[in-house]
């Protein structure tokens, strides 16, 4: 088990090696600069683009801007080209912000589309499971943004629910207790959101694993030994199929910041995606560069976090690897 | 991951083999008469009505883009880029004045269909220009990556266990896999759409490069398991060429899997461009596409809903109609699934 856990580490680190050269040399061979943002500024003189370039060593080699990347990541002084503003720093602040919306549509996901896909799988056919069935792929189907648009003119109106932002503008002042319910509230329509698309996928993923698992021949012997209804899904059959999906939490982490793009633009959420959002804009590399690798790096950790528990819950892999070792 | 494809590989020998031995003129005349395994997935896709629903809008979506682009540009009946800004934000089904519009820049028998935009250009023939355009970057960014993906899932597969130097290469190629899984899709394709010149070709360009993955490890599965078939082992012992092994017998078997994440990833490329041009890195004009017809209909939800919802509703049939059309075809191709 040891070494397979260090194993997959080693593996990885080189992963993420190169990952970090591929992401660096695709962010600054394609055109386009951080001197070019503004090029109709009459004030941008050429000694200044040039005073820029030197400053971000955007004349340097890509192998030397790379050791600066690099070096200036893991001393912690990579700063940004729009403000000067440490790079860790920027990303920390709008990961907070991002970390509340995260949970809470990663909650909802997981709550709801496990009943619904449960219950779609037991009632294969029915009216139930064809009515979830094509509401998953309407979800799915729905550019996201408008789906959003629609149900932010419905709502706002009728609920008076905010749909813009962390928080009232001007309740600094106000009892803790107001502003966190404040925050809350705010949470609301974001987090539901952009859970929709999330909960459409994964209850279809476990309603054929459930359906998979139902025609086995153990959950057919839990039947002819008179077990309750109840105990054959829920003890014999749910147990089973929730095996795979242990290796989806290795695929939550990375949409911490690439699947929140349009829904923190929507709702003026100023967690990461829109960070990211804004650096490329401004092409502010340094920032770019750093949440793309941070993304990669996350995506790699929860592979491996999902490698390990899938040894540590499915006793087939871990005999399998004693037998390796 | 090498163990699951072993596992699943394995299944898949088990399945083809079950499907070998109960061929009828094995089994004797109480069979149904013998067919082959493509007009069985017709038979189980013609069960499905959702796919089968979808399969028509889809026919009906082909001769509309055809028609789009015969109309718009070879023949031009609809004009998408006629600017008449004494006819803007007129609703569907509007009549166009004889006053205000010269004869040549009216629409079709004086209606406009699905209304004006805030130009007053007509919205059907901009709908129908989009058409051809939206479909063209589904396609052709599908295309890009189920190619690249048949390529090194397949030398993956069937050539995995070659020596580059110090590692084989499937160890190179699946590894060059995990890599770009690495990236967050939506944001790698953001990054690269935003810092190269905006040019409708890039943007199917980079879909097609960051979404191959999926099938170049289908691929591979599919040509790992294949690999030991005795179909495969006869073809090759009677010497017949590795291209001929590789096109004639191994791939038209491995093609199913590719189908179905193709048609399904049409639909996600049209979602994709929706997203970008949302984000203002869309197709730039004058080509019309839903996606930025949508995006820039959506600062005249007010005062001109149709220009919003006619789009959003457009695109969310399409891609609805792929997804179900995929997801037939993956229940109608499983061979798990058949014969219960």
């Amino acid at each position: 088990m040891h070494t397979f856990i260090l194993r997959n580490v080693l593996q990885r680190l080189l992963l993420v090696f190169i990952v970090s050269i591929l992401a660096h040399s695709v962010i600054h061979l394609a055109p386009g600069e951080p001197s070019e943002v503004d090029p109709a500024n009459p004030r941008m003189k050429p000694e200044d683009i040039a005073k820029i370039r030197a400053a971000f060593h955007l004349d340097d080699p890509l192998y030397a801007q790379y050791a600066y990347w690099i070096r200036d990541l893991v001393s912690g002084e990579l700063k940004s080209f729009k403000d000067s503003q440490p790079v860790l720093g920027k990303i920390w602040r709008r990961f907070l912000n991002s970390l509340p919306l995260f949970i809470c549509a990663t909650l909802l996901v997981w709550t709801l589309a496990f009943p619904t896909g449960i219950q779609a799988a037991i009632h294969r056919g029915a009216v139930y499971d064809r009515t979830t069935t094509f509401a998953a792929y309407t979800l799915i189907s729905v550019p996201g943004f408008f789906l959003s648009y629609m149900v932010i003119l419905w709502v706002v109106d009728l609920f008076g629910v905010p749909v813009i932002g962390l928080k009232t503008f001007g309740m600094e002042h106000a009892h803790p207790l107001f502003q966190s319910m404040d925050r809350v509230w705010h949470l609301v329509i974001p987090s539901l959101m952009s859970a929709l698309g999330g909960m459409a996928i994964l209850s279809r993923y476990v309603r054929s694993q459930m359906l998979e698992v139902i025609g086995q021949d153990y959950v057919r012997t839990a039947r002819a030994k008179g077990a309750e209804e109840a105990t054959v899904i829920y003890r014999h059959a749910l147990r089973n199929a929730l095996l795979p999906f242990v290796t989806m939490f290795g695929f939550l982490l990375p949409g911490l910041i690439g699947g929140s793009v349009i829904f923190e633009q929507i709702f003026a959420w100023p967690g990461l995606g829109r960070l990211g959002y804004e650096a490329i804009l401004a092409r502010d590399f340094p920032v770019i560069l750093t949440l793309n690798f941070i993304a990669a790096v996350l995506t790699l950790a929860g592979t491996l976090l999902s490698d390990v528990l899938y040894a540590v819950v499915d006793p087939r892999i871990r005999t399998g690897l004693q037998g390796d070792a | 991951m090498g163990r699951n494809d072993g596992v699943e590989g394995a299944e898949e020998i088990v399945e083809k083999g079950a499907r070998v031995t109960r061929d009828p003129q094995t089994l004797g005349e109480e069979l149904p008469a013998s067919e082959t395994p493509w007009q069985e997935s017709l038979r189980l896709f013609k069960q499905d009505r959702l796919a089968v629903m979808g399969a028509a809008v889809l026919g009906v979506l082909l001769l509309t883009a055809i028609a789009g682009k015969a109309l718009t540009e070879w023949v031009v009946v609809f004009d998408p880029e006629v600017v008449r800004l004494p006819e803007k934000f007129l609703p569907p089904f509007s009549v166009a004045s004889t006053a205000d519009v010269p004869v040549q820049d009216r629409p079709l028998s004086g209606i406009y269909l699905l209304g004006t935009d805030e130009l007053g250009r007509d919205v059907f023939a901009r709908m129908l220009q989009g058409s051809f355009v939206s479909l063209s970057i589904g396609f052709i960014a599908v295309g890009i990556s189920v190619m690249i993906g048949i390529t090194l899932g397949g030398l993956s597969g069937f050539y995995g266990n070659v020596k580059l130097g110090v590692m084989t290469v499937d160890t190179l190629i699946m590894r060059f896999t995990d890599v770009m899984l690495c990236f967050p899709t939506f944001f790698l394709i953001l990054t690269v759409v935003a810092l190269l010149p905006p040019s409708i070709y890039n943007i199917m360009i980079v879909i097609g490069l960051t979404s191959w993955m999926g099938t170049a490890r289908f691929v591979r599965a599919e040509f790992l398991a294949l690999r030991k078939q005795d179909f495969v082992v006869a073809a090759t012992s009677i010497g017949a060429p590795e291209r001929r092994v590789i096109f004639l017998h191994m791939v038209p078997n491995a093609i199913a899997p590719v189908l179905v994440s193709a048609t399904i990833g049409v639909a996600t490329a049209i979602l994709t461009e929706s997203a970008l041009s949302f984000l203002g890195f869309g197709v730039q004009p004058p080509y019309a596409t839903w996606g930025n017809i949508l995006a820039d209909g959506k600062g005249f939800i007010f005062d001109a809903p149709w220009l919003f919802f006619i789009p959003g509703l457009a695109i969310l049939v399409v891609v609805l109609a792929f997804n179900l059309v995929g997801e037939g075809l993956r229940e109608a191709m499983n061979p798990k699934l058949r014969r219960r």
